[in-house]
Order: C-alpha cells, then structure tokens, then sequence
C-alpha cells in the first residue's frame, strides 16, 4: 500500500511542476503584456514562482520518500527525538531571509504603479490633468473625455459609454469613479488593476505601448450583472487619436440626421 | 500496550444513571432512560454538543458543496439548463439566472466558512476533545456550552430563511462589500436576503463567542494534574490560540455586522456615500423609506472592519486543523512531534501576525498604497511560521514507523495541500503580482488548497482518528482508503489548475466568463475542473455510507485503539458523563513514541515511570 500512497504524494510535485511548464503551450497563461510596467510585474510573479517552485519540490518530495521510507515494516522503534534546535534555526533563518528578499524586491514596482507621487508629471496627461474620468456603474463603463476647455466637469464635456481610446506610447492619467457600487478596473494585457470606489475620485496611469483592442473588465462584483460589464480599452496612434477625439465630438453634437 | 490502558473498568463512579457505559452504544442503551431530548437536545454535556456540532456542521458541508456544483455546471456550461431541475427553477427552465448564480456563491462561501468549518473545527471537535485531552470532567461552564449550540438555532434559521425570501438571500460576495449590500435597489439579494444574511452570521458570532470563552477558561483552569501548558496537545494549543483569535476579533465582525444592519433598517450612513445613482434611482428618494438618505458614509471602513476579523478567521480555519494534523502524525509514525515548542510558538505567531495582515485584501481597494506596502511586509512574513510548521511535520516524519492508516492518510495529505496553499499564498502577498492576480482564479485556487483540501482533510483525518472515542467503534478502514485515495486525485483535478486559470486572468465571481474575448479559450478547461468537482462530490458517499455504518456497526474497540499517549484514550469509548473512570496525574508530554525507557513504543502521559 505504501507504494500508491508515496506514488500519490509524489505525483502532486510532478504533475504540479509538468502544469505549470506546459500552462503557456496550453494557452494558460498570461496574456501578451502591453503596458510599461506589465513586464515587472510578470517578472516579479516569476521570480516568486521560483523561489516557491524550489520549496513546492524540495517538500513535496521529502513527505512522498518519508512516507514511502520510514514505514511501520521497518523492524525496531522510530528515532526518538523531540527536535533540533540547530535545524530549527536552520529553517527559520533561510526561509525568514528569502522572505524578505521577497518583500523588498516587490516595492519598487509597487510604488511605481501605485504611488501618487511617481504618477507622470510632465506629459500631456497627469494627476491634475487627466485624460479622462472613466465613470463605472451597473452594468457598464462611461468615459467622460474634457472638450475644448480641456477641463473636465464643464458642460461641454464629450461622454462616450463602452469604449475607452486612448493614445499609444504616452503616460496617460485618467480618474476612475464610480455611480453606485464598487467596480473593478482591470485590463488583463495591461496588468492594471483599481477598484473604483463610489465617492472617491481614484487616478490611475498607465502607458501602453502597443496599439490594439483589449477588454476592459470588471473585476469586482458589482451586482449580477457583472459578468456583462464589459468594456472595450482601444490602443491607437497619436495621430489616429486625435482624429478619434474629433468623431467622438462630431458624435456628441450631433442632432442624428446628419447621417440621413 | 501498558497494562492499565487495557484495563476494562467495572465500577464507574461518575456514570449517572442511565449515561451510558464504556464500550456500549449509547444512543440505543440510553433512549429508554434518559430520554431522547434530555440527552441530545437539552445536553450540556461537551461530547454530546461536541456532535451536535459535528451533524449539523456535515448536513450545512452537504449544502454548500451543492451549490458548488452548480457554480461549477454554470462555469463549464453557462446557461444550459441543469438536467432534471427545470422544477425548481420553472422561470429558466432548470437554468441557472445571473442573479442565482450571484446568491450561490455568495452563499457557497458564508455557509462553508460560517457554518462548516468553523463549526467543525471548534465546535464539533473543540467541544469533544477540549475536555478529554485535558482531563477534565467536562467544560468550565457547561451550560454556558449548551447555549453555545442553542444560539447556533437561530442563525441556522435565518440563514436558511433567506432562500425563501423575496429576492433571494444575499448575493454580495461572502465578503458582503457596500453598498452593494446596503442599497435595496443595488441588487435583488440586497431586498431581504442581506439582512437574513448579517443576522444569521451575527448569531454564529455570538456562539462563537460563547464556545471561545468557555475553551480559554476550561484549558487554563481544569487542566489535569501535571499537565502543564508545555506538556498540552498541540491540537488543544490550536484551539486554544483559535479561541484567542475569536475572542478578540469577533467583537468587531458583530459591531461591523450590526452597523451594516442598521444601515439597511434605519438609515444610517456608516458604509453608504452620498450622491449616489443607483438603478436609476438615487437612494434619497427611494419610494421604500429614504434609504441611506444620512449617507455619507465610507465603503472601505467596511472592509477595514469586515477583514479584521476574516483574516484571522482564515487562521481560525486552519489552526485547529494544524493541531489534529500534528498529533496524528506523530500517533501513526510513531515519533515524538518534532519540535514542539517551536510549533507552538509558531502556532502563535501566526495568530499575532494575523491581526496586520488584513489589508492584503484590499490592495487594489483604493486604500492608501503606502499601506499596501507594509501589509505586504506582514503578509510576507506570516509565511514565515507557516514553512516552519511543515518542515517539523516533515521532522516528525522522519524516521518514524509510519502506519498508514485513513486518519494518517488524510493528515499527510493535509500537509501536502497546506504547503501548495501556503505557497501561493505568497504570490497574493506580493502587491505588484496582486495587482494583476487580484480577484483571479489563482486567489480561489489558493483558499481552496487551504480550506478544502487543507482544512478539511484534516477534518476527516480528526474523523477518522477519533471516531473510536466517539463511537467506541471504529470506521471501515478499507472504505476510508477509497475515499482517501478518490478525495485526494479529485481535489487536485478540480483546483490545481485553477492556478493557471488566475495567470490567465480569469475572474472569480462571473457568471459567464466566456462574455469576454480575453477568456473564451478557458472553456474546456473549466469543463474538465467541472466534472472532476462532480466526481469529487459523488466521491464522498464513501464517506457517509461509512460514517453512519460504521457509527452502528463498527468494530467495537477499547479505549486506545491507536496506542496513542494523550489523555483522552485514557477515557472509556465513548467515555461517559464525566469522561474519566479513575484519577488522572501527568507526568510528562503527549507525544512520548518510540522512547527506548520503556519495552513498548509509547508512553502515556499518565504513566508514572
């Protein structure tokens, strides 16, 4: 018997590892990253997934040849022992150490993210002056881009639900606000992720580099249609940009006749 | 085996009439004396709470593992109607609508956190094994103890009441964030359910405090001659550092609990901002009473409050189960627990460090990231006691004489699956990683190890250990090897690979995924965890069929079936009204295997050498 049940401990490591080495080939794995600091934080979810490959192994295969080893055939008693305090600080030095690496290797990309103070301070769109307010509420996004006055707030504000442009290869700031409950901000390629909190005004940036259509998620239960809160966060050029904003605005003004 | 274990004892001067003698079953030679009410209803006897707890706690995992599966049939096939149900949902056609999806969950979660395993961890077992490993006759109040169940009535009421209620029950996530939960308009599980919801869970608490009150008490005061602290089983020290947790966490889930309470009744603005739009209604001139009409409130002091407490309750699930998991080990492989201060005061540590760590919930909340920042350095190092009570379990292994037995079985499983928990757990921690992996599917693949696969594997290994005790029989050992070996292939089936799930980004909490682009590949995946979670739950009328067989028809046993050393296999099987037959003195640790003093492999703790 204690072959199969040494053989079933021992395959949770095996099989475990095997999943995770073929999860890309097998498409489960992260989608392509587009954003500036995605790259990090695929990085540091790896370099973790490492550190933690290496313990999963050396454990998981310690209890299976324990189990499979030091059965109850074997002829006399069982060591008797009731630790070591050598081990003891062994094990608790090296794990504390790794630990720590572990923590402080997270915080700058963290701060970068996050930290209102390391938010974009000099480009076209920063904490003061955003891009847009992407507004959140059941079941659906609306953004709110600034007209000519360039400030947002003001009656000739251009709104747009669903679709979310914005231009490559730029620090952009917008602020996340929600009508009702909490929703989620996530886009999966941009590895951004900020809950929108009703009654708060949230800025978040980003810089994608890579023009595209990607879904806009929520990814915070907001009631039960949540899972239709889709979204749509459209990449484009500078150029292609500029002449989005102008349709935006057409669409805005626009009585609806003038397309006939 | 020393002789005066062995020894049947004749005259049991605690016995009350009619409660019962050693070796006999109970429930048939005392229904025509005591009565069937007096002895399991209106019991203030710990064993017989003790399995209150335990029935109830299995009939509400029964339920919630239900509604698992129909999580699970939507998420492989979202929108097909589930075969032979179109009576129950005529609307759909036995389909299974966005709003119910929303409620199961949402109740999957409250009843397996609130009413299984916390239940069964300090409830069912710290009634039954409180007492019997300490020597004493019974709890310190044992009223007190009673009302501990009685107070469980209600909360099962309103817990169930709310399935029945216009809207359904709550459907906010077992976390029930606001407003969300506090506005009725926000969603149909808000009308009525919400409040069901936060009364049912108000009473749980309320038991809950009762049980840790009299746990704290009884392990300190009615300890047994001779057993000192540092001489307790280490499964008393968990429930003991468990009932510390609920006595200081708790309070603040019934206050939170209560303040939501109020802001859905009387309008107050705890959690609830003003100026808000919901369903096209803004709360102030809501026809129903001007809801939320004070507002102003703060959505995040929800959070704060509500992961005070439940992120020490996840440590509430898992340490008892860490104790149990480190007392059976060393029973079945024969050696000493290695290191035994260390786990306890890791044990400890944990429970200390779980009170700073709850902001690791709320990374991307909004909260103030330089927060963020030092809860991740506390999450981190949690990890930190966590790796050292698997390398000691590792240590005790080591060079044992391992029988593997059902209980032992299901303890190494635990091991396993808590250090695939544990480890994930890390990648959680980390801010950054969070901010991509947060509400993900690696996030549910990572309580599942803990919970499930963790926590109740211990669960059925504390089962089967001490099911002798219980019943004075033991369960089929051929049958619990089945259910062993199935339990253990199915549960890795249906969670591992919601690891790779997270990595692609799959969310928890939607319905149908597949809505989004992003996600439409991971269908077949989810399929194949969809049917392996089904074969995982028909998988347990192993254990059923042998629980009440063998509670009937077992092999009858003596008091100490496994040759362990603590005190509660000096105790008949079941023991009777006042546990002990005879005087106890302690006169050294529970975990004396395998000491070249004596010619057998073990040494009791009442043994005087």
């Amino acid at each position: 018997m204690r072959y199969l049940f040494a053989l079933l401990l021992l395959l949770v490591p095996i099989l475990g590892v095997w999943t995770f080495v073929e999860a890309d080939r097998w498409q489960l794995w992260f989608p392509e990253n587009v954003s500036s600091f995605g790259g990090e934080i695929d990085g540091l979810f790896n370099l973790i997934m490492y550190m933690v490959a290496f313990t999963f192994i050396v454990t998981e295969v310690a209890l299976a040849w324990f189990v499979f080893k030091y059965s109850a055939n074997r002829p006399g008693k069982g060591v008797f022992t009731h630790g070591s305090h050598k081990l003891e600080m062994i094990w608790t030095a090296i794990p504390a150490v790794a630990l720590l690496f572990i923590a402080f290797s997270q915080m700058e990309t963290w701060a970068k993210v996050k930290f209102e103070s390391n938010f974009p301070k000099t480009g076209e769109y920063t904490k003061e002056k955003p891009i847009a307010e992407l507004w959140a509420s059941q079941f659906d996004w609306r953004v709110r881009y600034p007209g000519d006055d360039g400030v947002i707030g003001t009656v000739d504000d251009l709104e747009r639900s669903y679709e979310f442009v914005v231009p490559v290869d730029t620090d952009v700031v917008f602020h996340l606000r929600s009508r009702d409950v909490i929703h989620s901000f996530f886009v999966p390629e941009f590895r951004l992720k900020q809950d929108a909190l009703p009654g708060h005004t949230i800025p978040v940036w980003f810089r994608a580099e890579k023009e595209g259509i990607y879904d806009l998620v929520c990814a915070e239960l907001c009631g039960w249609g949540h899972y239709k809160m889709s979204g749509r966060m459209t990449v484009v050029s500078k150029e292609e940009f500029a002449k989005r904003m102008a349709e935006i605005k057409a669409e805005w003004y626009s009585n609806g006749k003038e397309q006939g | 085996m020393s002789t005066h274990t062995t020894h049947a004892p004749h005259a049991t001067p605690h016995l009350q009439p009619g409660e019962g003698e050693p070796g006999t079953v109970r429930e048939h030679h005392d229904h025509h004396e005591l009565g069937f009410l007096r002895k399991w209803i209106f019991s203030v006897d710990h064993k017989v709470i003790g399995l209150q707890f335990l029935f109830s706690g299995l009939v509400f995992l029964a339920l919630g593992g239900l509604m698992a599966m129909a999580i699970r049939y939507q998420l492989a096939w979202p929108w097909r109607p589930m075969p032979g149900l179109a009576w129950m949902f005529p609307a759909t056609g036995g389909a299974i609508s966005p709003e119910f999806y929303t409620m199961l969950f949402t109740m999957h979660g409250t009843i397996m956190i609130f009413f299984v395993m916390i239940p069964l961890l300090t409830g069912a077992f710290g009634n039954f094994l409180i007492p019997l490993m300490i020597g004493a006759p019974d709890m310190a109040f044992p009223k007190l103890n009673m009302f501990g169940y009685w107070t469980m009535i209600p909360a099962f009421f309103f817990i169930l009441l709310g399935f029945f209620v216009e809207g359904g029950h709550a459907a906010g996530g077992w976390t029930s964030y606001p407003p969300l939960s506090t506005i009725e308009a926000a969603a149909p599980g808000s009308l009525t359910g919400q409040t069901c919801w936060l009364m049912g869970l108000t009473w749980v608490g309320v038991s809950s405090m009762m049980g840790a009150v009299n746990y704290v008490t009884t392990i300190v005061k009615m300890r047994a001659p001779g057993l000192t602290m540092m001489r307790l089983p280490l499964s008393i020290w968990g429930l003991m550092i468990t009932s510390l947790l609920q006595l200081f966490a708790l309070p603040v889930l019934t206050a939170a609990s209560i303040m939501q309470l109020l802001d859905r009744t009387m309008n107050t603005g705890f959690f609830t901002p003003t100026n808000l739009l919901v369903n096209n209604i803004t709360p102030d001139s809501f026809a129903y009473g001007s809801q939320a009409a004070a507002a102003g409130g703060q959505p995040l002091l929800w959070q704060h409050l509500f992961w005070f407490y439940s992120h020490p309750a996840v440590y509430i699930l898992v340490l008892p189960a860490m104790g149990f998991t480190s007392d059976i080990l060393a029973v079945h492989a024969r050696k000493p627990v290695f290191g035994y201060k260390p786990m306890v005061y890791s044990m400890s540590a944990i429970a200390g460090l779980g009170f700073i760590v709850w902001g690791h919930h709320m990374f991307t909340s909004g909260m103030n990231p330089a927060l963020g920042m030092t809860f991740m350095v506390s999450t981190v190092m949690i990890a930190l006691p966590s790796a050292i009570k698997v390398f000691n379990w590792l240590g005790t292994l080591w060079g044992g004489r391992i029988h593997l037995r059902t209980p032992m079985l299901f303890a190494c499983a635990f091991v396993s699956m808590f250090i695939i928990g544990g480890l994930s757990g890390i990648w959680m921690a980390a801010t950054p990683v969070d901010i991509y992996i947060h509400d993900t599917y690696i996030v549910v693949a990572h309580f599942h190890y803990v919970v499930f696969a963790g926590s109740l594997f211990a669960i059925f290994a504390a089962i089967y250990h001490w099911f002798p005790k219980m019943f004075g029989r033991l369960m089929n050992e051929t049958m619990g090897k089945i259910h062993f070996v199935g339990s253990f292939i199915f549960t890795n089936m249906t969670f591992y690979m919601m690891h790779q799930l997270g990595v692609a980004g799959l969310m928890r909490r939607t319905a149908d995924p597949y809505a989004y682009d992003v996600y439409q590949h991971l269908q077949p995946i989810n399929e194949f965890i969809t049917i392996s979670a089904f074969c995982m739950f028909a998988w347990q009328i192993f254990f059923v069929v042998n629980f009440f067989h063998s509670m009937f028809w077992g092999k009858r046993v003596g008091r100490n079936p496994w040759n362990a050393a603590s005190l509660e296999w000096d105790a008949p099987s079941p023991p009777g009204h006042g546990n002990f037959d005879k005087q106890l003195e302690v006169y050294r640790g529970a975990y004396e295997f395998s000491s070249p003093e004596v010619a057998e492999d073990f040494i009791p703790q009442t043994r005087k050498i």
